[in-house]
């Protein structure tokens, strides 16, 4: 009795192989067929762009999924560009004043300015970005902005004192003003402190001896040297109590975890980083990346983009700001994107507090870097 | 008569038997030979040409220029990087090799086998987890509001600050590097004659003279080894003196990163790497030299 119980165990388990292994030979065309369905479209961005708050939505309703490659600073993308073969990222989120590096190496794709809501930017500089065209050849596409300015802890500092680049010099912040690791926005900010106003990338030996002079002064403030996540923890933790070379982008997100940070744009004037989406060179997927990059410029996109979790940006469409406004009061408020607000990111562009990042014109980047290090090593 | 397949033990054709045994070897020897020419000769080589060319609009393009040499060994900063790292890495393998021996010891000499056996796991768990992970993780406990300092003041001290300075670095290398010390201190000690010990302490020698004059001079190649990896390691790691040292003052990994972050110059950073090789190669050589140099006197 007991053999013949065995004996039947063994065949069922024989028949169930059977069938469960002639189901899966069956149904792997169907399944592979679903894969083979689904494309991949290699990104090369700032963190977060291809994180699911931001591209979740748009790959379930167009089957595709967001392979992304992230990168800190226009440098490091140009120089992860530089080392792939062409045809390596479908679509590229640049810093504006890296688009035409972009350009000239050949690394970009030529946009039809008919795809793009261009009549609905809510600044005029947003539909002629500088290096964005070539001539009347359309080359990029911004999606996003950001101010930077003096961000600080707010329990260590008033908004009067974090009202000038000053404020970093105060000396109960000795050893407790970091610094976003890129030599580009906190030599921008001493420029700017230096009052070279608008001209502030554009300096005389004098004038960048002057800053990195101002700079240097500046070292026994500086409590250490981060990437985006060390910001992030040293803002959160209490480790650094001012922040220079950031802004909203980076205290924002801790502001909505409720961190005692703000930044603000003092009087020196703040500097707008601009980001802009480019098809790669030697894509063979083009039209989908063209319908993602008009999808981030619709009212939706631009929502998800101003709530983005890894940091948040302003909407650059009306449409855009206006859907904000309706479906997240709180951040559209936080962010002061409500006309007539104080501290309106368009109309400080209007008041001429705020200079778009640009790299230096007279000296190289290797320069500032090199100054860079030095102030480092001090 | 020759065994077949084996080399004549006496007479017969020694040319043939030497050969069979060099193909035998040469077939083992083979993938290590091979994976150090691709893996490291190669980009070796590759690192030296680089460090000549120039870079063009963001482009490397080939060329055979000392300008990146040059430019990078007249830099004021690239020098005080060089003797901060190699300060830092020289203090972190003797911090390491300090804190391993009492621990090391008390395994080798005190500690059953078993128990020595669970240790040796025990010290090789962290390395389960990613260093990054290992390092990202004290900031809970280094932090100003951290839990060291929450400690420190129950007792009337601090808060003092132990991230981003030279102690938070030190001990983001102490992470990547004590249980390594550990271990082979362990290794090496567990290896000495215990009779010798045991006839120095009989012939009146004192425990910390017995561990001067005995157990150091027995373990010298071993410690030696030991402490060469503790700096090696740090030299050449950019994780701890980033994130728990605040990159000040940033090490040659760091300038490293800093170079091909700007105008992608990765020529410069090549210089800096070769610099770096070289480093470790003079250091390296003066170690093995000084572990296996026999004492004056020796019978050789």
């Amino acid at each position: 009795m007991t053999d013949t119980h065995k004996t039947k165990a063994k065949h069922m388990l024989r028949r169930d192989v059977l069938r469960i292994g002639g189901g899966v030979v069956l149904s792997a065309p169907f399944v592979s067929r679903a894969w083979a369905q689904t494309t991949e479209i290699n990104m090369l961005a700032w963190y977060g762009h291809g994180e699911p708050d931001i591209v979740g939505a748009f790959e379930e309703a167009n089957n595709v999924k967001f392979v992304p490659k992230y990168y800190a600073g226009g440098d490091n993308m140009l120089a992860l560009i530089a080392q792939s073969p062409p045809g390596t990222y479908d679509v590229i989120l640049s810093d504006a004043e890296f688009v035409q590096q972009l350009n000239l190496a050949g690394y970009i794709e030529e946009l039809d300015a008919n795809d793009y809501p261009f009549d609905d930017m809510l600044h005029e500089d947003f539909t002629k970005f500088p290096g964005h065209w070539d001539g009347d050849t359309l080359f990029s596409m911004m999606v996003r902005c950001g101010h930077l300015g003096v961000s600080y802890n707010t329990t260590a500092m008033s908004a009067e004192e974090a009202s000038s680049y000053n404020g970093f010099w105060k000396p109960e912040l000795e050893g407790k003003v970091g610094h976003f690791d890129w030599h580009l926005p906190n030599l921008g900010m001493m420029s700017l402190l230096n009052g070279n106003g608008a001209g502030l990338w554009d300096l005389s030996d004098d004038q960048w001896a002057a800053v990195q002079e101002k700079t240097m002064s500046l070292r026994p403030q500086a409590g250490g040297f981060f990437d985006y996540g060390g910001t992030f923890n040293g803002l959160k933790n209490g480790e650094m109590l001012a922040m220079c070379g950031i802004g909203d982008w980076i205290t924002g997100a801790l502001e909505r975890d409720g961190a005692p940070v703000a930044s603000v744009i003092p009087a020196e004037g703040g500097i707008q980083w601009t980001e802009s989406y480019c098809i790669g060179k030697g894509t063979d997927k083009a039209d989908i990346v063209k319908s993602f990059i008009q999808y981030m410029l619709s009212p939706e996109g631009q929502v998800k983009s101003a709530q983005m979790l890894a940091y948040p940006g302003f909407a650059i469409t009306k449409a855009g700001r206006a859907l904000l406004q309706e479906v997240d009061p709180a951040e559209a408020n936080r962010s002061h994107q409500i006309d007539g607000m104080e501290n309106e990111p368009i109309a400080l562009i209007n008041e001429g507090r705020i200079h778009y990042r640009d790299i230096p014109q007279q000296q190289t980047l290797e320069d500032w870097n090199d100054f860079w290090s030095e102030y480092k090593n001090a | 008569m020759a065994l077949r397949g084996h080399a004549p033990i006496q007479g017969g054709n020694g040319l043939s038997g030497r050969r069979r045994i060099d193909i035998y070897a040469l077939t083992w020897r083979l993938p290590i030979i091979l994976w150090q020419l691709l893996f490291f000769v190669g980009p070796v080589i590759f690192m030296i040409v680089i460090s000549f060319y120039v870079v063009k609009n963001y482009r490397m393009t080939e060329a055979f220029e000392f300008v990146n040499w040059q430019r990078m060994l007249t830099r004021g900063f690239f020098w005080d990087s060089y003797w901060y790292t190699l300060f830092i890495a020289s203090i972190s393998a003797t911090v390491a090799m300090c804190l391993a021996f009492p621990a090391a010891w008390t395994l080798a000499f005190r500690a059953s086998e078993a128990q020595r056996r669970w240790a040796v796991f025990l010290l090789i768990i962290p390395f389960f987890t990613s260093y990054l992970v290992r390092t990202f993780s004290w900031y809970v406990i280094l932090a100003e509001s951290g839990v060291l300092n929450a400690v420190l003041g129950y007792i009337g001290l601090g808060p003092f600050r132990m991230l981003n300075s030279h102690f938070g670095t030190i001990v983001g290398y102490l992470t990547l590097t004590l249980p390594l010390a550990v271990i082979l201190q362990t290794v090496t000690m567990a290896n000495i004659d215990k009779t010798l010990v045991e006839a120095a302490r009989n012939l009146g020698c004192k425990p910390l003279a017995t561990i001067w004059r005995v157990v150091l001079p027995l373990s010298k190649t071993g410690f030696i080894v030991a402490a060469l990896f503790c700096f090696i390691l740090a030299f050449g790691d950019f994780v701890a003196p980033f994130y728990l040292g605040g990159s000040q003052e940033p090490t040659l990994p760091i300038l490293i990163l800093d170079t091909t972050k700007s105008g992608q110059q990765w020529p410069r950073a090549a210089v800096v790497a070769i610099m770096m090789m070289l480093t470790l190669f003079t250091v390296a050589f003066a170690a093995i030299a000084l572990a296996y140099r026999k004492p004056k006197g020796a019978k050789t």
